[in-house]
C-alpha cells in the first residue's frame, strides 16, 4: 500500500509540476468568459451601431399590417416590383416584401428581396407573422367575429411538475435538466478521453525508456499500473476543479462588468432576443420566466446529481483507465496504440451519440434505460437521465454494475499489463492478448 | 548466499530455461556468462521475482526467496532508463523509497553516494539533459541505494567510457569487499577474468559450465607449451617451427603429445638452454567461444 502511495504520488507530480499543465489549467477557463465577454460586447456594439432596418412591403391583398419592432420597421406603399427591387439595390431599404395576390387558403407567391442573406430567424419571424394574419382572416372570411378572434387568442405555457413517490412536487423544466445531462456527459467523455491517454502514454514512456524493468524489480506490475490510474485520476481531479474554480470566478466578473454597463433588463432582451416567436407575439412577462427557472433550478435535486456526477466520474475514469494501460503496455509506441483503440472507443462513442440521439430527448425510453446500466455506457448514460430524476433501484443497479465493471477491466487489464510491459519488439495482435489473459501465472 | 535447483522456464513452446542449477556463495563476484538469447535475462528475471519460474527453487540465505526479499536485491538491467523528465534528486529518492527506504535514510544515503561519484552538482538536472554516461551513474546510485546483500547487474559497463568504466569497476569491487554478493552477467570476457571468483556459463537455455575461473581454464587447458631456448645447435628439429625472436634466441609452441612436463622440458634441455617454459592458459574468451561452437555443432 505504501509502495502504491509512492507511485500516485510521483505520477501526480510530475504532471502537475509540468509546464503544459499549468498553462492549460490556467488558459483554459480563460477562453469561456473571454468568449462570453467578446459575443456579448459583439452584441451590444452590432445593436448600438445598427441602424433601424426598414423594408418596403407591398401587400397586394391589402390585408396586412406588420407591426415595426426596435430594429425592423415595415413600410407599405404600392410601387412596382421593379421599383421595389431598385430601392433594395440603391440601398435605400433594407428589403422588399412583395406579397401578391394570394388564395388565402392556399397562399403562394410571396417573395423577400434582400442584399444580403436574410437570416433565418427574420425570415421564420415574418413566416409566423403572416401565417397567423392568414389564419385570422379565414376565420373572418368563415364569419367569426374579429372581436371574436381577438379574444379567443391565448398564450399558453406548460408548468411541468414533476411528482414523485412521497407527492413532492417539484417544478421541472426541460431545458434546464437537458443542459445538466448535456454538460455532465459531455466532461465524462472529455476526461475519459484525455486521461485515458495519459495513462497510456506513461504506460508506454515506461516501457520504451525500459524503466519498467527497475520498477517491476521494487514492486509489483498491478500496483504500478494501480498507482498510475490513480495518480492520472488526481491530476484529473485538481485541473476539473481549478477550472470549476476559476470559471466560476471569472464568469461573475465578467458578468458583474457587463451587468453594470448594461441594465439587467436590456440585457435579458438580449438573450431571448433571438428566440423566432418571442418578439412579434406579446411577450410573457420576463419576470415570470425568471422566476420559473429559478425554481426549476430551486427544484432540482443537486445532491443527487453531484454525487452521482463525481461516481460516475471516477467510476467511467477508472473503467476505462483500466483499459488504456492494458493497450499501453501491450505497445512499444504510441503510434502502434492506434489498432486497440478501436474497442475502447466504439463504447464511448455509442455512450456519447447515445446521450444526443436518446437519453436527452427521451430519457426513461428503453434504449436510454441500457445505456444508463450497461457499464461500458453508463456513466455518460446515466448522468444524461439523473437530472429528470432515476429510481433509486436503477441508479443502485447501474452503479453497481459500473464497480463489477471496472473491477472486470482492471483484471483483465492487469493479466495484459504484467506480460505486456515485459514483450519489447514483439508486434502483438488480439489473439496474443487474449493468450495474455488466459495464462493463469 | 543464492541455491538455485532445477530451475525451469518455458515460454509457449520456446524453452528459456532447463533445469538449471546454480550456488552462488556469499562475497563473491559471480560471472553469469552465455551468448545473447541463452537465457541469462529470465534467469535475472526469475531472481528478482518479476516472472515466476515453471518449475524449480531460489533459496535466498538458506530461505525460499519471497516478495520480502526485494529490499535484499539490487538490480541493473541490461536495458534500462530512467524518467526523462524528473531530476536525478528526486528520481533517486523515487527509487530508493520503492525499495523501502524511509525518505529520511533515502536522502543522506543519496547525497553519500553523489559525492562519492562526485555528481554532486547534478541534483537538480534533468536527465534528459545528462550524457548517456551520466545517466548511467545515476542508474548505478539507484541500484545500490538500498544496500542490496545480493547485487546483480546486467552488462554494467555497457555505456561507460573506459574512465567511468573503471569507477564502477572500483565501486563493485569496494561493494564486493564490503560483504556485498555480485552476479555480473556480461560479454566483456575481459571483465569477467578480472572481476570474477567463479563464473556459470547458460547455453541455448542450459547451463554448460560452472565453477571458479582457474577450475574452468584448468578444464580446458589443450596442454600447449611455450618454449624459449638459446644458444641453440643444429640438432633442433625443424617440425617445431621455431622463429628467432632475438639473435640466437628461438621461440616456438608445442604440444604435450602424450608425454608429461617433465618429459617434454628434459627433452629440451637436451637441446640447449631453456630460458622459458610456460604452459599455454585459454582466456576466457577462448573458452566461450570453443563452448559456444561446439554447442552449435553438435
Amino acid at each position: 500500500m505504501d509502495k502504491i502511495w509512492l507511485v500516485i504520488k510521483r505520477e501526480y507530480l510530475a504532471r502537475v509540476k509540468k509546464r503544459s499543465f499549468l498553462l492549460a489549467t490556467l488558459l483554459t477557463p480563460l477562453i469561456f468568459p473571454a468568449l462570453m465577454g467578446i459575443i456579448v460586447w459583439v452584441a451590444l456594439e452590432e445593436r448600438d451601431s445598427q441602424a433601424l432596418r426598414i423594408i418596403e412591403v407591398v401587400d397586394e391583398n391589402k390585408l396586412f399590417f406588420l407591426e415595426s419592432s426596435e430594429q425592423y420597421a415595415f413600410s407599405f406603399s404600392d410601387v412596382s416590383p421593379e421599383e421595389g427591387k431598385k430601392l433594395v439595390q440603391e440601398g435605400d431599404r433594407y428589403g422588399f416584401l412583395l406579397i401578391p395576390k394570394i388564395d388565402l387558403a392556399d397562399p403562394q407567391g410571396i417573395v423577400y428581396y434582400g442584399e444580403d442573406n436574410p437570416n433565418m430567424n427574420f425570415i421564420m419571424r415574418l413566416e409566423n407573422r403572416l401565417k397567423k394574419k392568414i389564419e385570422e382572416q379565414r376565420l373572418v372570411r368563415s364569419g367569426i367575429d374579429p372581436k371574436v378572434i381577438s379574444e379567443v387568442r391565448t398564450d399558453v405555457s406548460i408548468r411541468s411538475i414533476r411528482l414523485d413517490d412521497e407527492g413532492t412536487e417539484s417544478v421541472s423544466n426541460a431545458t434546464v435538466n437537458y443542459a445538466i445531462g448535456f454538460v455532465a456527459g459531455i466532461l465524462i467523455y472529455m476526461f475519459i478521453f484525455i486521461y485515458g491517454n495519459q495513462i497510456m502514454q506513461g504506460v508506454i514512456e515506461e516501457k520504451s525508456n525500459r524503466i519498467i524493468e527497475i520498477l517491476v524489480s521494487s514492486i509489483k506490475p498491478f500496483q504500478l499500473m494501480m498507482g498510475k490510474i490513480i495518480g492520472v485520476a488526481g491530476v484529473g481531479l485538481t485541473q476539473f476543479l481549478i477550472w470549476v474554480v476559476l470559471i466560476g470566478g471569472l464568469t461573475t466578473l465578467v458578468t458583474g462588468y457587463l451587468g453594470m454597463q448594461l441594465p439587467q433588463e436590456q440585457a435579458m432582451e438580449l438573450a431571448v432576443q433571438d428566440m423566432p416567436t418571442e418578439e412579434f407575439t406579446e411577450a410573457v412577462p420576463m419576470d415570470s420566466d425568471v422566476a420559473e427557472i429559478l425554481q426549476v433550478i430551486n427544484g432540482i435535486d443537486f445532491f443527487t446529481i453531484t454525487m452521482s456526477f463525481i461516481f460516475y466520474f471516477l467510476g467511467g475514469y477508472l473503467l476505462y483507465g483500466a483499459l488504456f494501460a492494458a493497450i499501453g503496455s501491450a505497445v512499444d509506441a504510441p503510434s502502434e496504440a492506434q489498432q486497440f483503440m478501436f474497442p475502447v472507443t466504439i463504447p464511448l462513442l455509442v455512450a456519447y451519440m447515445g446521450l444526443f440521439v436518446f437519453v436527452l430527448n427521451d430519457p426513461n425510453s428503453t434504449t436510454s434505460f441500457w445505456l444508463s446500466i450497461i457499464p461500458l455506457s453508463s456513466p455518460i448514460g446515466m448522468m444524461g437521465r439523473v437530472s429528470y430524476g432515476v429510481p433509486w433501484y436503477e441508479l443502485l443497479l447501474s452503479m453497481g454494475l459500473l464497480v463489477l465493471g471496472f473491477l472486470a477491466t482492471t483484471w483483465v487489464a492487469a493479466k495484459i499489463y504484467r506480460i505486456g510491459i515485459l514483450m519489447h519488439g514483439t508486434k502483438p495482435s488480439y489473439k496474443l492478448l487474449w493468450k495474455w489473459i488466459k495464462s493463469s501465472e | 548466499m543464492l541455491e538455485i535447483t532445477n530451475l525451469s522456464k518455458a515460454f509457449g513452446d520456446k524453452q528459456a530455461l532447463t533445469d538449471i542449477d546454480l550456488i552462488v556463495p556469499e562475497g563473491v563476484i559471480f560471472g553469469l556468462l552465455g551468448p545473447n538469447g541463452a537465457g541469462k535475462t529470465t534467469l535475472i528475471r526469475i531472481i528478482n521475482q518479476i516472472i515466476e519460474a515453471d518449475r524449480g527453487q531460489i533459496i535466498l540465505e538458506g530461505q525460499s526467496i519471497s516478495p520480502s526479499d526485494i529490499r535484499k536485491i539490487g538490480y541493473l538491467p541490461e536495458e534500462r532508463g530512467l524518467y526523462k523528465k524528473m531530476k536525478v534528486w528526486d528520481q533517486l529518492i523515487y527509487f530508493a523509497r520503492l525499495k523501502g527506504l524511509s525518505s529520511q535514510e533515502a536522502k543522506s544515503r543519496i547525497d553519500k553516494w553523489m559525492k562519492k561519484l562526485e555528481i554532486d552538482s547534478w541534483k537538480a538536472k534533468k536527465i534528459e539533459d545528462l550524457s548517456k554516461g551520466m545517466a548511467q551513474k545515476i542508474q548505478f546510485i539507484a541500484t545500490v541505494i538500498h544496500e542490496p546483500k545480493l547485487l546483480i547487474l546486467d552488462e554494467p559497463f555497457s555505456g561507460f567510457d573506459p574512465v567511468n568504466a573503471e569507477i564502477i569497476k572500483n565501486e563493485i569491487i569496494g561493494l564486493k569487499e564490503s560483504g556485498t554478493t555480485v552476479i555480473l552477467s556480461t560479454h566483456r570476457m575481459e571483465s569477467v577474468e578480472l572481476l570474477c571468483d567463479r563464473v556459470a556459463m547458460i547455453n541455448q537455455s542450459k547451463k554448460i559450465l560452472d565453477g571458479t575461473i582457474r577450475e574452468v581454464k584448468n578444464s580446458f587447458k589443450p596442454e600447449i607449451f611455450e618454449v624459449t631456448l638459446v644458444d641453440i645447435p643444429d640438432n633442433l628439429p625443424v617440425e617445431y617451427g621455431a622463429t628467432e625472436i632475438a639473435p640466437g634466441e628461438w621461440n616456438f609452441q608445442t604440444s604435450l603429445n602424450g608425454q608429461t612436463p617433465n618429459e617434454l622440458l628434459s627433452q629440451f634441455m637436451s637441446y640447449g638452454q631453456v630460458t622459458q617454459f610456460d604452459e599455454v592458459k585459454p582466456t576466457m574468451e577462448e573458452i566461450f567461444i570453443h563452448q559456444v561452437k561446439t554447442a552449435e555443432n553438435g
